[in-house]
């Protein structure tokens, strides 16, 4: 079995809010987060995927594929958007670091021919980052 | 949900190599430009991970503040800036970087509550780390 990791990079637009909290709570716990106009960043996503060579291309999974669903999957629905106010996922759930990777994770698997989603790890900024894994 | 949060830290500091247990031409032997009696040093990266249940209001493994505050106390604190031989640690074992992610690993797994520590990764340089999870 090999690992075989994809990266895939898009901006965007959030902020971290409770809606069952006050606004000091929300202050509080989020901080710079939480202001309500929101702020930016460019995400690096890498996607692992595991597989088995394949004995005729040595191929896990064919790249140009892998790359198409994470463009169709993810970036063209993350990418310049505000993940609050535009993808439905984040209606009712707040996009920190760690619901997005679970999030991106329920976006790919079962999408990814050939292979098994192995990892989903989500860089909001190079010294910050979140995995998942899948429920075992 | 179980995912994974991880924070990259830095902190400069000196060492020198040498074990007490061994003889001079022992030391050089085994640690060579490390053996330097006068020292060097490394702009170490610290990426310490975070493993827990996503919180459902606050959408998070554990939140960045606390843990940017436990590190900067007990680790960066502690070492940035030092020289690691003079650590009451380092008096009798080696401050090699595999004791050094121990040690660190050991300091956050007994003082972090909100969620557990479950790896630290130690970068001395671009092409060297050591990673310790706990023992099995």
């Amino acid at each position: 079995m090999v690992l075989l990791t994809r990266k895939a990079e898009f901006s965007a637009a959030h902020y971290y809010w409770n809606d069952n909290w006050t606004a000091e709570e929300n202050a509080r716990v989020f901080g710079k987060c939480s202001n309500r106009n929101g702020h930016g960043h460019n995400y690096t996503l890498e996607v692992t995927v595991e597989g088995v060579p394949d004995p005729v291309t040595g191929f896990v999974v064919d790249l140009k594929e892998l790359k198409d669903v994470l463009e169709r999957e993810v970036v063209s629905v993350y990418d310049h958007r505000h993940l609050n106010k535009e993808v439905a996922e984040f209606a009712s759930t707040i996009p920190t670091t760690e619901n997005m990777a679970i999030a991106i994770w329920r976006r790919l698997d079962g999408k990814i021919p050939g292979a098994k989603l192995h990892r989903v790890r989500l860089y909001e900024m190079p010294d910050l980052f979140a995995d998942y894994y899948g429920e075992a | 949900m179980r995912a994974y949060f991880s924070r990259r830290y830095r902190l400069s500091a000196s060492h020198r190599l040498h074990s007490d247990a061994l003889t001079d031409e022992q030391n050089r032997a085994t640690y060579g430009k490390c053996n330097n009696p006068f020292g060097h040093g490394h702009n170490y990266i610290v990426e310490v991970t975070a493993g827990g249940q996503v919180d459902a209001e606050t959408g998070m493994v554990c939140n960045l503040v606390d843990l940017d505050g436990c590190v900067h106390k007990l680790v960066i604190e502690r070492f940035d800036h030092t020289n690691l031989n003079l650590d009451p640690m380092f008096q009798k074992l080696v401050p090699t970087t595999e004791n050094l992610t121990i040690e660190i690993f050991q300091i956050l797994k007994e003082a972090f509550r909100p969620a557990e520590i479950v790896r630290v990764r130690v970068e001395e340089t671009s092409n060297n780390f050591f990673e310790y999870s706990g023992e099995a």
